[in-house]
């Protein structure tokens, strides 16, 4: 990541020396004092980000880690209280519901989030040319997807009477309105995230082209089949590339509010189906005062996906190729 | 139309190449045909994708009595009232006023972000201080952090300093880098310059100031765009935010004025709820519209060095 950092010490001795030769030549070392006063320099052009890290994110961070063991309803100090806040999350149903449909919304949306961004690439990536409007057109419901209006937009869409029923019951399929049916939520808030394929499409289509043709050109020649292609080349040539989508998008996905809050109006509805681990934290903390179970909630989230994004980085040795590991 | 449902099940096809191939031979005959069915498949697919949106904006000319009714996608008679009806405002507080509390977050985010973030880039990619290693990796680290870990103390934090119901909180963050986004896309375009130039810089007496303001910050342009769009949207869009530290209806920015017209409106106004939803995105468009190699290119690089 940081090669620059060597670099770093000869440019300074170079610059020094150029800049007062006399100087440098008195002294013997100028590095210590160089490289004083770069992290002098380094520290005060890092100032605002340190701030913000302290104050607004390590310091947060410990500060929920505390809570978490608390009683704490933000009128008066919070309270402590151990392990209490672990005990009523395992008993409450609420709570293994949100668990329950956060989980199904990660592990089964992403993967199908991430395939049709894979295949729309390769279908992308098969002309050269003129593909720049259609990559465009597709990355534009990332970009909005996420926002209150599109929530709303979705939420018309799938009314009863609305298009999606419309078109359904041109083909005999009566289903009814998705948003008052709470078999359906999940379906539709996975729907909505794979409309967003957009993002990881774009990276994908970053990565296919940095896949030499001689690799298909050879494998052709050895007669393999285009199934053994995407197989064999396409996917261990992606797969740093997997990989990081794969983080991304599920780190992403646990965090889902502003759709699932919108849809539900904000109760959570229809029947505990919009209730998402986010809504629900933020209907603890917020609407029910109870800051102390909320970061207790908060940090279990975060430990769930530390626990994944391990499970990924230890299962990546076996399936992640780089590209200099076989040179 | 199915649109909607198709749309992970839509039939690509696996390999450039299409089917196993019978003679060398007819090499001509398969390059045509596979062009042929490339462009039908991906205008098939871009009319799939971009309907929502196309529905959005041909709802929001629907009278209101036509939903439900025309479950056509054009409306029958089609008519602006929607909008006049929406622009006159809501509790009270007239829809423009939503438009400038959105405009003044969102322009305040572009400049926070682009000072804090190209600063800390700088600092991370060109100067050699102590800690540098460990503090570059925590700024990654930040990446990946869930940001609901962070609202209730970060809440507590400003409810101390006196400053729920401003827009402080909302601007804190972005002046002080807190979007590792922003920050690691500046590093990666900084290490790409030469380092020549700055070298030359410093034998001509430059400290890092003078470098950072006349040599990187101009050849850093491309990421600056990136960003500041990128910014303004996100603000644009953030809903959890001011929801968590706004409560009067006039500080209000669109995320929040629009969800007290769907709770209010929705069942009996979709025209009105649509058409402020079609006016809140409209800006996001536009950007996107003009802006979009600089943020389709900014999400690819962003990918590569994952």
């Amino acid at each position: 990541m940081s090669t620059d950092s060597a670099h770093a010490p000869a440019s300074a001795r170079t610059a020094e020396s150029g800049a007062r030769p006399a100087d440098s030549r008195r002294t013997g070392t100028p590095r210590p004092r160089r490289r004083n006063r770069d992290s002098l320099a380094g520290y005060v052009f890092l100032s605002p980000w340190l701030l913000g890290f302290v104050g607004l994110t390590l310091g947060p961070m410990l500060a929920s880690l505390y809570l978490a063991f608390t009683d704490y309803n933000l009128f008066t100090a919070p309270e402590w209280t151990g392990l209490e806040n672990l005990g009523r999350m395992a008993d409450d149903e609420k709570f293994w519901a949100s668990v329950r449909i956060t989980l199904i919304y990660v592990l089964v949306g992403t993967p199908i989030k991430l395939a049709a961004a894979l295949a729309v690439a390769m279908l992308l990536n098969y002309r050269a040319k003129g593909t720049g409007f259609f990559r465009s057109a597709f990355y534009a419901p990332s970009l909005i997807g996420a926002s209150v209006s599109i929530a709303i937009v979705w939420r018309a869409m799938f009314s009863t009477d609305g298009p999606v029923d419309g078109a359904l019951n041109l083909f005999g399929i009566n289903l009814g309105g998705w948003i008052g049916n709470p078999s359906l939520i999940m379906p539709m808030m996975i729907l909505l995230a794979v409309w967003q394929f957009g993002a990881p499409m774009v990276i994908f289509l970053a990565g296919l082209k940095g896949v030499p043709a001689e690799l298909y050109e050879a494998a052709s020649v050895d007669g393999a089949s285009p199934l053994r292609k995407f197989l064999s080349v396409t996917v261990p040539m992606l797969s740093p590339v997997i990989f990081f989508n794969l983080l991304l998008e599920m780190i992403n996905a646990f965090q889902v509010f502003a759709s699932a809050y919108i849809i539900g109006s904000g109760t959570g509805g229809p029947g505990g189906a919009t209730n998402f681990y986010t809504v629900y934290l933020y209907t603890r903390a917020f609407a029910n005062n109870q800051m102390g179970y909320a970061s207790a909630m908060a940090w279990v989230l975060l430990l769930a996906v530390g626990v994944l994004a391990l499970i990924l980085f230890r299962t990546s040795r076996s399936w992640v190729h780089y590209a200099g590991d076989s040179k | 139309m199915t649109a909607i449902e198709s749309n992970p099940a839509v039939p690509v096809p696996r390999d450039p190449d299409g089917g196993p191939q019978p003679r060398p031979r007819r090499r001509p005959m398969r390059r045509h045909l596979p062009t042929a069915l490339w462009i039908v498949g991906i205008v098939a697919l871009t009319a799939i994708v971009l309907y929502p949106l196309l529905w959005m904006f041909s709802a929001s000319l629907k009278p209101n009595s036509e939903f439900g009714s025309n479950q056509g996608f054009l409306p029958e008679n089609p008519t602006f009232d929607n909008f006049v009806k929406v622009m006159q405002g809501i509790a009270g507080i007239p829809t423009w006023k939503f438009f400038l509390n959105s405009t003044l977050l969102g322009v305040g985010a572009v400049i926070g972000t682009v000072i804090s973030s190209s600063m800390a880039a700088y600092a991370f990619s060109r100067i050699s201080f102590r800690g540098s290693k460990i503090l570059f990796a925590a700024m990654i680290g930040t990446l990946l952090l869930p940001f609901h870990v962070l609202i209730i103390p970060q809440y507590v934090i400003f409810r101390n300093l006196g400053l729920i119901d401003t827009f402080w909180p909302l601007l804190a963050g972005k002046f002080l880098a807190t979007e590792a986004f922003f920050v690691f896309l500046m590093v990666q375009f900084i290490r790409n310059l030469p380092r020549e130039l700055d070298e030359a810089a410093r034998i001509d007496g430059c400290g890092h100031g003078r470098i950072f303001f006349s040599i990187t910050l101009p050849l850093i342009k491309p990421a600056l765009i990136t960003s500041s769009i990128f910014a303004f949207i996100w603000s644009w869009n953030d809903f959890l935010g001011p929801l968590l530290y706004l409560n009067s209806p006039d500080k209000y920015p669109l995320p929040l004025a629009l969800r007290i017209f769907n709770d209010q409106t929705s069942t009996s106004d979709y025209g009105a709820t649509i058409a402020i939803s079609v006016l809140a995105l409209l800006p996001v468009m536009l950007f996107f519209i003009i802006f979009q190699r600089f943020l389709v290119d900014g999400v690819a690089t962003q990918g590569l060095k994952g």
